[in-house]
Protein backbone atom coordinates (compact mmCIF):
# COMPACT_ATOMS: atom_id res chain seq x y z
CA UNK A 1 0.00 0.00 0.00
CA UNK A 2 2.81 2.43 0.83
CA UNK A 3 3.99 2.41 -2.77
CA UNK A 4 0.47 2.31 -4.22
CA UNK A 5 -0.60 5.20 -6.43
CA UNK A 6 -2.68 7.72 -4.49
CA UNK A 7 -6.44 7.63 -4.94
CA UNK A 8 -7.44 9.65 -8.04
CA UNK A 9 -10.59 11.18 -9.46
CA UNK A 10 -11.24 8.07 -11.59
CA UNK A 11 -11.21 5.91 -8.46
CA UNK A 12 -13.64 8.25 -6.71
CA UNK A 13 -16.06 8.21 -9.64
CA UNK A 14 -15.86 4.41 -9.69
CA UNK A 15 -16.47 3.91 -5.96
CA UNK A 16 -19.28 6.49 -5.93
CA UNK A 17 -20.96 4.45 -8.66
CA UNK A 18 -20.46 1.22 -6.67
CA UNK A 19 -22.00 2.93 -3.63
CA UNK A 20 -24.95 4.26 -5.69
CA UNK A 21 -23.98 7.93 -5.32
CA UNK A 22 -23.78 10.62 -7.99
CA UNK A 23 -21.14 13.32 -7.54
CA UNK A 24 -20.80 16.69 -9.24
CA UNK A 25 -17.40 17.55 -10.75
CA UNK A 26 -16.67 19.82 -7.78
CA UNK A 27 -17.52 17.03 -5.36
CA UNK A 28 -15.27 14.58 -7.22
CA UNK A 29 -12.25 16.85 -6.84
CA UNK A 30 -13.03 17.80 -3.22
CA UNK A 31 -13.73 14.21 -2.10
CA UNK A 32 -10.63 12.96 -3.94
CA UNK A 33 -8.45 15.39 -2.03
CA UNK A 34 -10.10 14.59 1.32
CA UNK A 35 -9.99 10.81 0.86
CA UNK A 36 -6.35 11.06 -0.22
CA UNK A 37 -5.54 12.87 3.01
CA UNK A 38 -7.17 10.11 5.11
CA UNK A 39 -5.46 7.36 3.12
CA UNK A 40 -2.11 9.17 3.42
CA UNK A 41 -2.54 9.11 7.18
CA UNK A 42 -3.12 5.35 6.93
CA UNK A 43 0.38 4.82 5.52
CA UNK A 44 1.70 4.30 9.07
CA UNK A 45 -0.59 1.29 9.34
CA UNK A 46 0.50 0.01 5.94
CA UNK A 47 4.15 0.14 6.95
CA UNK A 48 3.67 -2.19 9.93
CA UNK A 49 4.75 -5.79 9.66
CA UNK A 50 1.75 -7.61 11.09
CA UNK A 51 1.56 -10.54 8.67
CA UNK A 52 1.93 -13.03 11.53
CA UNK A 53 -1.13 -11.65 13.39
CA UNK A 54 -4.63 -12.98 12.84
CA UNK A 55 -7.11 -10.34 11.64
CA UNK A 56 -9.79 -9.31 14.16
CA UNK A 57 -13.24 -8.83 12.67
CA UNK A 58 -15.05 -8.67 15.97
CA UNK A 59 -14.04 -8.14 19.61
CA UNK A 60 -16.09 -11.05 21.01
CA UNK A 61 -14.99 -13.75 18.56
CA UNK A 62 -18.61 -14.42 17.66
CA UNK A 63 -20.13 -17.82 17.12
CA UNK A 64 -23.62 -18.36 15.75
CA UNK A 65 -26.36 -17.60 18.25
CA UNK A 66 -29.59 -19.47 17.63
CA UNK A 67 -32.89 -19.17 19.43
CA UNK A 68 -35.27 -22.02 20.12
CA UNK A 69 -37.42 -22.92 17.12
CA UNK A 70 -40.65 -21.58 18.61
CA UNK A 71 -43.13 -19.31 16.88
CA UNK A 72 -43.02 -15.78 18.32
CA UNK A 73 -44.85 -12.58 17.47
CA UNK A 74 -43.14 -10.53 14.77
CA UNK A 75 -43.55 -6.92 13.69
CA UNK A 76 -47.04 -5.81 12.69
CA UNK A 77 -47.24 -5.87 8.88
CA UNK A 78 -49.37 -2.77 8.47
CA UNK A 79 -47.22 -0.80 10.89
CA UNK A 80 -44.08 -1.74 8.95
CA UNK A 81 -45.65 -0.97 5.56
CA UNK A 82 -46.97 2.37 6.83
CA UNK A 83 -43.34 3.58 6.86
CA UNK A 84 -42.48 2.46 3.32
CA UNK A 85 -42.16 5.08 0.56
CA UNK A 86 -44.60 3.24 -1.72
CA UNK A 87 -46.87 0.25 -1.04
CA UNK A 88 -49.20 -1.61 -3.41
CA UNK A 89 -51.42 -4.49 -2.22
CA UNK A 90 -49.52 -4.92 1.07
CA UNK A 91 -46.19 -5.10 -0.76
CA UNK A 92 -43.24 -2.75 -1.14
CA UNK A 93 -43.51 -1.15 -4.55
CA UNK A 94 -40.50 -0.07 -6.65
CA UNK A 95 -40.02 1.39 -10.13
CA UNK A 96 -39.24 -0.81 -13.11
CA UNK A 97 -36.37 -3.26 -12.51
CA UNK A 98 -35.77 -4.66 -16.03
CA UNK A 99 -35.94 -2.82 -19.34
CA UNK A 100 -38.40 -3.31 -22.20
CA UNK A 101 -37.86 -6.35 -24.45
CA UNK A 102 -35.85 -5.33 -27.52
CA UNK B 1 -31.81 17.49 39.67
CA UNK B 2 -29.91 14.42 40.72
CA UNK B 3 -31.19 10.96 39.97
CA UNK B 4 -31.05 9.52 43.46
CA UNK B 5 -33.00 12.48 44.87
CA UNK B 6 -35.64 12.31 42.14
CA UNK B 7 -36.12 8.55 42.48
CA UNK B 8 -36.24 8.68 46.28
CA UNK B 9 -38.78 11.51 46.31
CA UNK B 10 -40.97 10.10 43.55
CA UNK B 11 -41.01 6.62 45.06
CA UNK B 12 -41.94 8.03 48.45
CA UNK B 13 -44.74 10.11 46.93
CA UNK B 14 -43.06 13.32 48.16
CA UNK B 15 -42.78 14.68 44.64
CA UNK B 16 -44.76 13.76 41.55
CA UNK B 17 -43.15 12.43 38.40
CA UNK B 18 -45.33 14.92 36.54
CA UNK B 19 -43.75 17.88 38.33
CA UNK B 20 -40.23 16.54 37.70
CA UNK B 21 -41.09 16.09 34.02
CA UNK B 22 -42.64 19.56 33.81
CA UNK B 23 -39.46 21.03 35.21
CA UNK B 24 -37.37 19.23 32.58
CA UNK B 25 -39.71 20.29 29.75
CA UNK B 26 -39.59 23.85 31.08
CA UNK B 27 -35.78 23.89 30.95
CA UNK B 28 -35.91 22.55 27.39
CA UNK B 29 -38.45 25.20 26.38
CA UNK B 30 -36.35 28.03 27.80
CA UNK B 31 -32.87 26.85 26.76
CA UNK B 32 -33.10 24.68 23.69
CA UNK B 33 -33.82 27.50 21.29
CA UNK B 34 -30.21 28.54 21.81
CA UNK B 35 -28.56 25.11 22.33
CA UNK B 36 -30.50 22.94 19.86
CA UNK B 37 -29.81 19.72 21.74
CA UNK B 38 -33.17 18.23 20.73
CA UNK B 39 -34.53 17.20 17.35
CA UNK B 40 -37.89 16.22 18.83
CA UNK B 41 -39.49 16.92 22.22
CA UNK B 42 -42.25 14.53 23.28
CA UNK B 43 -44.00 16.70 25.87
CA UNK B 44 -47.47 15.12 25.79
CA UNK B 45 -46.18 11.57 25.73
CA UNK B 46 -43.72 12.31 28.56
CA UNK B 47 -46.39 13.87 30.78
CA UNK B 48 -48.74 10.93 30.16
CA UNK B 49 -45.96 8.49 31.12
CA UNK B 50 -45.16 10.54 34.22
CA UNK B 51 -48.81 10.51 35.25
CA UNK B 52 -48.78 6.72 34.90
CA UNK B 53 -45.74 6.52 37.20
CA UNK B 54 -47.57 8.68 39.76
CA UNK B 55 -50.60 6.39 39.59
CA UNK B 56 -48.34 3.39 40.18
CA UNK B 57 -46.90 5.09 43.27
CA UNK B 58 -50.38 6.04 44.51
CA UNK B 59 -51.52 2.44 44.09
CA UNK B 60 -48.66 1.28 46.31
CA UNK B 61 -46.90 -0.63 43.50
CA UNK B 62 -43.20 -0.47 42.60
CA UNK B 63 -42.66 2.27 39.98
CA UNK B 64 -39.14 1.05 39.15
CA UNK B 65 -35.55 2.10 39.90
CA UNK B 66 -35.67 5.20 37.64
CA UNK B 67 -39.17 6.30 38.64
CA UNK B 68 -39.94 9.75 37.28
CA UNK B 69 -36.44 10.48 35.94
CA UNK B 70 -36.51 12.44 32.65
CA UNK B 71 -34.14 11.08 30.02
CA UNK B 72 -33.20 12.08 26.46
CA UNK B 73 -32.32 9.58 23.72
CA UNK B 74 -29.85 10.00 20.89
CA UNK B 75 -31.80 10.04 17.65
CA UNK B 76 -30.31 6.73 16.48
CA UNK B 77 -32.28 4.79 19.12
CA UNK B 78 -35.57 3.40 17.83
CA UNK B 79 -38.70 4.35 19.68
CA UNK B 80 -41.93 2.82 18.43
CA UNK B 81 -44.13 5.36 16.69
CA UNK B 82 -41.84 8.32 17.48
CA UNK B 83 -39.76 10.09 14.84
CA UNK B 84 -36.25 8.60 14.66
CA UNK B 85 -34.11 10.20 11.96
CA UNK B 86 -30.43 9.62 12.85
CA UNK B 87 -30.17 13.35 12.02
CA UNK B 88 -30.38 12.38 8.34
CA UNK B 89 -32.67 13.60 5.58
CA UNK B 90 -32.90 10.03 4.32
CA UNK B 91 -34.77 8.97 7.50
CA UNK B 92 -36.54 12.28 8.25
CA UNK B 93 -40.01 11.52 9.57
CA UNK B 94 -39.44 7.78 9.98
CA UNK B 95 -41.41 6.18 12.83
CA UNK B 96 -39.93 2.80 13.87
CA UNK B 97 -42.30 -0.13 14.33
CA UNK B 98 -40.50 -1.26 17.49
CA UNK B 99 -38.65 -0.03 20.59
CA UNK B 100 -34.93 -0.45 21.12
CA UNK B 101 -34.28 -2.75 24.09
CA UNK B 102 -32.76 0.15 26.05
CA UNK B 103 -35.99 2.11 25.54
CA UNK B 104 -38.14 -0.79 26.80
CA UNK B 105 -35.87 -1.20 29.81
CA UNK B 106 -35.93 2.51 30.65
CA UNK B 107 -39.69 2.67 30.48
CA UNK B 108 -40.09 -0.51 32.52
CA UNK B 109 -37.82 1.15 35.10
CA UNK B 110 -40.12 4.18 35.29
CA UNK B 111 -37.87 6.63 33.40
CA UNK B 112 -39.59 9.34 31.35
CA UNK B 113 -38.34 9.79 27.78
CA UNK B 114 -38.68 13.51 26.98
CA UNK B 115 -37.26 13.55 23.45
CA UNK B 116 -34.65 12.68 20.85
CA UNK B 117 -31.31 14.45 20.68
CA UNK B 118 -29.26 15.90 17.85
CA UNK B 119 -26.20 14.09 16.55
CA UNK B 120 -23.82 13.91 13.62
CA UNK B 121 -25.69 12.21 10.77
CA UNK B 122 -25.58 8.42 11.32
CA UNK B 123 -23.19 9.10 14.25
CA UNK B 124 -20.38 10.07 11.86
CA UNK B 125 -18.57 13.06 13.25
CA UNK B 126 -16.98 14.66 16.29
CA UNK B 127 -18.83 17.97 16.57
CA UNK B 128 -22.57 17.44 15.81
CA UNK B 129 -22.08 19.83 12.90
CA UNK B 130 -22.85 16.98 10.49
CA UNK B 131 -26.52 16.91 11.53
CA UNK B 132 -28.86 17.48 8.59
CA UNK B 133 -30.92 19.66 10.95
CA UNK B 134 -28.29 22.17 12.11
CA UNK B 135 -25.59 22.05 14.78
CA UNK B 136 -25.90 21.81 18.56
CA UNK B 137 -24.11 24.47 20.62
CA UNK B 138 -21.97 23.82 23.70
CA UNK B 139 -23.92 25.05 26.76
CA UNK B 140 -20.65 26.21 28.40
CA UNK B 141 -19.93 28.53 25.47
CA UNK B 142 -22.37 28.67 22.60
CA UNK B 143 -19.75 29.57 19.98
CA UNK B 144 -18.09 26.19 20.61
CA UNK B 145 -19.09 22.71 19.46
CA UNK B 146 -20.45 20.24 22.03
CA UNK B 147 -18.38 17.44 20.48
CA UNK B 148 -19.95 14.48 18.78
CA UNK B 149 -21.41 12.45 17.52
CA UNK B 150 -23.70 12.34 20.61
CA UNK B 151 -23.44 16.14 21.03
CA UNK B 152 -27.14 16.69 21.69
CA UNK B 153 -27.24 14.11 24.49
CA UNK B 154 -24.14 15.65 26.13
CA UNK B 155 -25.47 19.21 25.79
CA UNK B 156 -28.91 18.28 27.15
CA UNK B 157 -27.32 17.02 30.38
CA UNK B 158 -24.76 19.86 30.56
CA UNK B 159 -27.56 22.45 30.27
CA UNK B 160 -29.58 20.63 33.00
CA UNK B 161 -32.43 20.03 30.58
CA UNK B 162 -32.41 16.37 31.66
CA UNK B 163 -30.47 14.58 34.41
CA UNK B 164 -29.70 11.62 32.11
CA UNK B 165 -29.34 10.80 28.45
CA UNK B 166 -28.18 7.96 26.24
CA UNK B 167 -25.68 8.11 23.41
CA UNK B 168 -23.72 5.65 21.32
CA UNK B 169 -19.94 5.34 21.10
CA UNK B 170 -18.25 3.87 18.01
CA UNK B 171 -14.91 5.69 18.25
CA UNK B 172 -15.50 8.09 21.15
CA UNK B 173 -18.96 9.50 20.42
CA UNK B 174 -20.00 9.39 24.10
CA UNK B 175 -16.69 10.18 25.85
CA UNK B 176 -15.54 13.02 23.57
CA UNK B 177 -18.74 15.15 23.84
CA UNK B 178 -18.94 14.34 27.57
CA UNK B 179 -15.44 15.78 28.00
CA UNK B 180 -16.15 18.87 25.88
CA UNK B 181 -19.44 19.63 27.69
CA UNK B 182 -18.22 18.83 31.22
CA UNK B 183 -20.38 15.80 32.01
CA UNK B 184 -19.77 12.10 32.71
CA UNK B 185 -19.88 9.78 29.68
CA UNK B 186 -19.44 6.01 29.68
CA UNK B 187 -18.64 3.59 26.86
CA UNK B 188 -19.43 0.15 28.33
CA UNK B 189 -17.80 -3.15 27.37
CA UNK B 190 -18.86 -4.28 23.90
CA UNK B 191 -21.88 -6.56 24.40
CA UNK B 192 -22.81 -5.32 27.89
CA UNK B 193 -25.73 -3.18 26.65
CA UNK B 194 -28.11 -4.56 24.01
CA UNK B 195 -27.91 -2.81 20.65
CA UNK B 196 -31.30 -4.07 19.46
CA UNK B 197 -32.90 -0.96 18.00
CA UNK B 198 -29.68 1.05 17.73
CA UNK B 199 -29.33 2.13 14.09
CA UNK B 200 -26.09 0.48 12.98
CA UNK B 201 -22.97 2.46 12.01
CA UNK B 202 -20.00 0.08 12.52
CA UNK B 203 -21.35 -3.06 14.12
CA UNK B 204 -18.11 -4.45 15.55
CA UNK B 205 -17.51 -1.14 17.39
CA UNK B 206 -20.90 0.44 18.29
CA UNK B 207 -22.01 0.46 21.92
CA UNK B 208 -24.77 2.35 23.78
CA UNK B 209 -23.92 4.15 27.01
CA UNK B 210 -24.97 6.81 29.53
CA UNK B 211 -24.41 10.53 29.99
CA UNK B 212 -25.00 12.01 33.45
CA UNK B 213 -23.96 14.96 35.55
CA UNK B 214 -22.41 12.68 38.18
CA UNK B 215 -20.62 9.33 38.33
CA UNK B 216 -23.33 7.91 40.61
CA UNK B 217 -26.12 8.89 38.21
CA UNK B 218 -24.27 7.27 35.30
CA UNK B 219 -23.84 4.07 37.33
CA UNK B 220 -27.52 4.10 38.23
CA UNK B 221 -28.49 4.32 34.55
CA UNK B 222 -25.98 1.73 33.32
CA UNK B 223 -27.30 -0.83 35.82
CA UNK B 224 -30.79 -0.42 34.32
CA UNK B 225 -29.81 -0.79 30.66
CA UNK B 226 -27.08 -3.46 30.96
CA UNK B 227 -27.59 -7.22 30.87
CA UNK B 228 -28.33 -9.95 28.36
CA UNK B 229 -30.89 -9.51 25.61
CA UNK B 230 -31.80 -12.44 23.36
CA UNK B 231 -32.66 -9.98 20.58
CA UNK B 232 -29.01 -8.93 20.17
CA UNK B 233 -26.73 -11.78 19.13
CA UNK B 234 -23.69 -9.78 20.33
CA UNK B 235 -25.17 -9.39 23.81
CA UNK B 236 -23.04 -10.96 26.56
CA UNK B 237 -24.84 -13.69 28.49
CA UNK B 238 -24.64 -12.12 31.94
CA UNK B 239 -26.58 -9.95 34.36
CA UNK B 240 -26.02 -6.22 34.78
CA UNK B 241 -22.96 -5.52 36.94
CA UNK B 242 -23.37 -4.10 40.45
CA UNK B 243 -21.91 -0.59 40.24
CA UNK B 244 -23.80 1.73 42.60
CA UNK B 245 -23.04 -0.37 45.69
CA UNK B 246 -19.28 -0.11 45.06
CA UNK B 247 -18.96 3.57 44.16
CA UNK B 248 -17.42 4.48 47.53
CA UNK B 249 -15.04 1.53 47.73
CA UNK B 250 -12.08 3.71 46.78
CA UNK B 251 -8.91 2.91 44.86
CA UNK B 252 -6.53 1.80 47.62
CA UNK B 253 -4.19 -0.82 46.19
CA UNK B 254 -5.38 -0.32 42.62
CA UNK B 255 -2.60 -0.19 40.00
CA UNK B 256 -3.16 2.70 37.60
CA UNK B 257 -1.07 3.23 34.47
CA UNK B 258 -0.72 6.83 33.33
CA UNK B 259 -0.59 6.13 29.60
CA UNK B 260 1.85 8.53 27.96
CA UNK B 261 0.57 7.59 24.51
CA UNK B 262 -2.85 8.94 25.53
CA UNK B 263 -1.24 12.33 26.19
CA UNK B 264 0.70 12.65 22.96
CA UNK B 265 -0.36 15.66 20.93
CA UNK B 266 -2.54 16.94 23.77
CA UNK B 267 -2.61 20.63 24.69
CA UNK B 268 -0.56 21.54 27.79
CA UNK B 269 -3.63 22.41 29.87
CA UNK B 270 -5.17 18.99 29.11
CA UNK B 271 -1.94 17.17 29.94
CA UNK B 272 -1.63 19.08 33.21
CA UNK B 273 -5.15 18.02 34.26
CA UNK B 274 -4.48 14.37 33.47
CA UNK B 275 -1.33 14.54 35.57
CA UNK B 276 -3.21 16.08 38.49
CA UNK B 277 -5.84 13.36 38.13
CA UNK B 278 -3.00 10.84 38.48
CA UNK B 279 -1.93 12.60 41.67
CA UNK B 280 -5.49 12.52 43.00
CA UNK B 281 -5.66 8.75 42.45
CA UNK B 282 -2.27 8.34 44.05
CA UNK B 283 -3.31 10.42 47.07
CA UNK B 284 -6.35 8.13 47.43
CA UNK B 285 -4.10 5.08 47.70
CA UNK B 286 -3.68 3.88 44.12
CA UNK B 287 -0.25 2.97 42.81
CA UNK B 288 0.30 5.15 39.75
CA UNK B 289 3.05 4.40 37.24
CA UNK B 290 3.73 5.74 33.77
CA UNK B 291 3.20 3.24 30.99
CA UNK B 292 3.88 3.44 27.26
CA UNK B 293 1.68 1.56 24.77
CA UNK B 294 3.13 2.78 21.47
CA UNK B 295 0.84 0.54 19.41
CA UNK B 296 -2.13 2.78 20.32
CA UNK B 297 -0.88 5.39 17.87
CA UNK B 298 -2.00 3.16 14.99
CA UNK B 299 -5.58 3.04 16.27
CA UNK B 300 -6.81 6.13 14.44
CA UNK B 301 -5.68 4.99 10.99
CA UNK B 302 -6.98 1.46 11.50
CA UNK B 303 -10.31 2.82 12.73
CA UNK B 304 -10.77 5.12 9.74
CA UNK B 305 -10.47 2.09 7.46
CA UNK B 306 -12.51 -0.39 9.54
CA UNK B 307 -15.43 1.82 10.62
CA UNK B 308 -16.10 3.22 7.10
CA UNK B 309 -15.86 -0.32 5.67
CA UNK B 310 -18.55 -1.52 8.08
CA UNK B 311 -20.59 1.65 7.50
CA UNK B 312 -20.52 1.24 3.73
CA UNK B 313 -22.11 -2.17 4.21
CA UNK B 314 -24.59 -1.12 6.94
CA UNK B 315 -25.78 1.94 5.02
CA UNK B 316 -26.46 -0.06 1.85
CA UNK B 317 -29.93 -0.65 3.34
CA UNK B 318 -30.95 2.96 2.68
CA UNK B 319 -32.17 2.34 -0.83
CA UNK B 320 -35.58 4.00 -0.83
CA UNK B 321 -37.49 0.71 -0.79
CA UNK B 322 -38.65 -0.39 2.67
CA UNK B 323 -38.42 2.71 4.87
CA UNK B 324 -37.12 6.24 4.85
CA UNK B 325 -37.46 8.66 2.00
CA UNK B 326 -37.39 8.02 -1.74
CA UNK B 327 -36.47 10.20 -4.68
CA UNK B 328 -38.38 8.83 -7.67
CA UNK B 329 -36.64 7.92 -10.92
CA UNK B 330 -37.38 5.82 -14.00
CA UNK B 331 -35.91 2.53 -12.75
CA UNK B 332 -34.79 0.98 -9.49
CA UNK B 333 -31.06 1.63 -9.83
CA UNK B 334 -31.64 5.29 -10.70
CA UNK B 335 -34.12 5.59 -7.79
CA UNK B 336 -31.57 4.07 -5.36
CA UNK B 337 -28.89 6.47 -6.58
CA UNK B 338 -31.08 9.59 -6.52
CA UNK B 339 -32.40 8.68 -3.05
CA UNK B 340 -28.91 8.20 -1.59
CA UNK B 341 -27.38 11.18 -3.37
CA UNK B 342 -30.04 13.56 -2.03
CA UNK B 343 -30.57 11.81 1.31
CA UNK B 344 -26.99 11.56 2.66
CA UNK B 345 -24.79 14.47 3.74
CA UNK B 346 -21.13 14.95 2.78
CA UNK B 347 -19.54 13.17 5.75
CA UNK B 348 -21.74 10.09 5.29
CA UNK B 349 -20.85 10.03 1.59
CA UNK B 350 -17.14 10.34 2.42
CA UNK B 351 -17.26 7.41 4.83
CA UNK B 352 -19.30 5.24 2.49
CA UNK B 353 -16.82 5.90 -0.31
CA UNK B 354 -13.79 5.37 1.93
CA UNK B 355 -15.24 2.06 3.10
CA UNK B 356 -16.20 1.00 -0.41
CA UNK B 357 -12.64 1.74 -1.51
CA UNK B 358 -11.06 -0.12 1.44
CA UNK B 359 -13.18 -3.18 0.64
CA UNK B 360 -12.85 -3.07 -3.14
CA UNK B 361 -10.99 -5.61 -5.25
CA UNK B 362 -7.27 -4.92 -5.28
CA UNK B 363 -7.32 -2.84 -2.07
CA UNK B 364 -8.99 -5.22 0.40
CA UNK B 365 -5.78 -6.81 1.71
CA UNK B 366 -3.80 -3.59 1.73
CA UNK B 367 -6.41 -1.56 3.60
CA UNK B 368 -9.17 -3.57 5.29
CA UNK B 369 -7.14 -6.73 5.92
CA UNK B 370 -4.14 -4.78 7.19
CA UNK B 371 -6.35 -2.70 9.51
CA UNK B 372 -7.90 -5.88 10.95
CA UNK B 373 -4.42 -7.18 11.79
CA UNK B 374 -3.52 -3.85 13.38
CA UNK B 375 -6.68 -4.23 15.46
CA UNK B 376 -5.22 -7.49 16.80
CA UNK B 377 -1.92 -5.70 17.48
CA UNK B 378 -3.76 -3.11 19.62
CA UNK B 379 -5.79 -5.76 21.47
CA UNK B 380 -2.56 -7.63 22.28
CA UNK B 381 -0.86 -4.43 23.43
CA UNK B 382 -3.73 -3.65 25.83
CA UNK B 383 -3.65 -7.24 27.14
CA UNK B 384 0.04 -6.93 27.88
CA UNK B 385 -0.47 -3.57 29.64
CA UNK B 386 -3.25 -5.01 31.79
CA UNK B 387 -0.85 -7.63 33.12
CA UNK B 388 0.90 -4.88 35.09
CA UNK B 389 -1.92 -2.35 35.73
CA UNK B 390 -5.62 -2.57 36.61
CA UNK B 391 -6.67 0.64 34.85
CA UNK B 392 -5.24 3.16 32.42
CA UNK B 393 -5.53 6.92 32.72
CA UNK B 394 -5.21 9.39 29.85
CA UNK B 395 -6.80 12.35 28.14
CA UNK B 396 -10.26 12.00 26.60
CA UNK B 397 -9.65 14.70 23.98
CA UNK B 398 -6.48 16.51 22.83
CA UNK B 399 -8.03 19.97 23.44
CA UNK B 400 -11.07 21.62 24.98
CA UNK B 401 -14.11 22.31 22.76
CA UNK B 402 -13.22 24.01 19.48
CA UNK B 403 -15.13 26.76 17.68
CA UNK B 404 -18.12 25.86 15.52
CA UNK B 405 -16.90 25.80 11.91
CA UNK B 406 -13.21 25.39 12.78
CA UNK B 407 -12.79 21.86 11.42
CA UNK B 408 -15.71 21.17 9.08
CA UNK B 409 -13.67 21.78 5.94
CA UNK B 410 -10.83 19.45 6.95
CA UNK B 411 -12.09 15.93 7.77
CA UNK B 412 -8.65 14.66 8.81
CA UNK B 413 -8.26 17.33 11.49
CA UNK B 414 -11.77 16.49 12.74
CA UNK B 415 -10.89 12.78 12.86
CA UNK B 416 -7.88 13.58 15.06
CA UNK B 417 -10.31 14.67 17.83
CA UNK B 418 -10.92 10.95 18.40
CA UNK B 419 -7.30 9.87 18.71
CA UNK B 420 -7.48 9.11 22.46
CA UNK B 421 -10.87 7.38 22.46
CA UNK B 422 -10.64 5.07 19.42
CA UNK B 423 -8.31 2.33 20.77
CA UNK B 424 -10.90 1.30 23.38
CA UNK B 425 -13.53 0.62 20.73
CA UNK B 426 -11.12 -1.46 18.65
CA UNK B 427 -10.53 -3.67 21.70
CA UNK B 428 -14.20 -3.78 22.78
CA UNK B 429 -13.19 -2.53 26.24
CA UNK B 430 -15.00 -0.10 28.57
CA UNK B 431 -13.83 3.45 29.23
CA UNK B 432 -15.33 6.61 30.68
CA UNK B 433 -14.71 10.33 30.72
CA UNK B 434 -15.11 12.28 33.95
CA UNK B 435 -14.90 16.09 34.20
CA UNK B 436 -11.69 17.26 35.86
CA UNK B 437 -11.53 21.02 35.99
CA UNK B 438 -11.24 23.51 33.16
CA UNK B 439 -8.64 24.55 30.61
CA UNK B 440 -6.93 27.89 30.03
CA UNK B 441 -10.02 29.02 28.09
CA UNK B 442 -12.37 28.16 30.96
CA UNK B 443 -13.87 25.23 29.05
CA UNK B 444 -14.30 21.79 30.67
CA UNK B 445 -11.58 19.13 30.51
CA UNK B 446 -12.40 15.44 30.84
CA UNK B 447 -9.96 12.75 31.85
CA UNK B 448 -10.36 9.23 30.56
CA UNK B 449 -10.20 5.98 32.52
CA UNK B 450 -9.80 2.76 30.55
CA UNK B 451 -9.97 -0.85 31.68
CA UNK B 452 -10.07 -4.39 30.33
CA UNK B 453 -13.37 -6.03 29.33
CA UNK B 454 -15.99 -5.94 32.11
CA UNK B 455 -13.95 -3.75 34.46
CA UNK B 456 -16.80 -1.24 34.83
CA UNK B 457 -16.98 -1.53 38.61
CA UNK B 458 -13.30 -0.54 38.92
CA UNK B 459 -13.70 2.32 36.41
CA UNK B 460 -16.65 3.77 38.34
CA UNK B 461 -14.79 3.53 41.67
CA UNK B 462 -11.83 5.43 40.25
CA UNK B 463 -14.13 7.95 38.56
CA UNK B 464 -15.81 8.63 41.93
CA UNK B 465 -12.43 9.44 43.44
CA UNK B 466 -11.62 11.82 40.57
CA UNK B 467 -15.04 13.46 40.80
CA UNK B 468 -14.46 14.16 44.49
CA UNK B 469 -11.00 15.60 43.73
CA UNK B 470 -11.91 17.60 40.63
CA UNK B 471 -12.52 20.84 42.48
CA UNK B 472 -9.08 20.92 44.06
Amino acid sequence: MSDATPIGTDDVVKIANLARLTLTDDEVSRFTEQLRSVLDHARDVAALDVHDLEPTAHPLGLVNVLRADIVEASLDRDEVLSQAPNVVDHRFSVPRIVGEAP
Amino acid sequence: MNVVEIVTQVRAGERSAVSVTEESLGRIASHDGEIHAFLDVQADRALARAAAVDRTVAAGSDPGPLAGVPIALKDNLCQRGEVTSCASKILAGWRPPYDATVVSRLEAAGAIVVGKTNMDEFAMGSSTENSAFGPTRNPRNTSRVPGGSSGGSAAAVAASMVPLSLGSDTGGSIRQPAALCGVVGVKPTYGLVSRYGLIAFASSLDQIGPFASSVADAAWLLEVIAGHDARDTTSLVMDAPSLVDHLDDGVAGLRVGLCTDLLEGCAPDVTAKVRSAAEALSAAGATVTEIAIPELRYGLSAYYLLAPAEASSNLARYDGVRYGNRVDAEDVAAMNTATRTQGFGDEVKRRIMLGTYALSAGYYDAYYGQAQRVRTLIINAFASAYESVDLLLGATTPTTAFEIGAKVGDPMSMYLSDVCTIPTNLAGHPALSVPFGTGDDGMPIGVQLLGPALSEERLFRAASVLEAGAGS
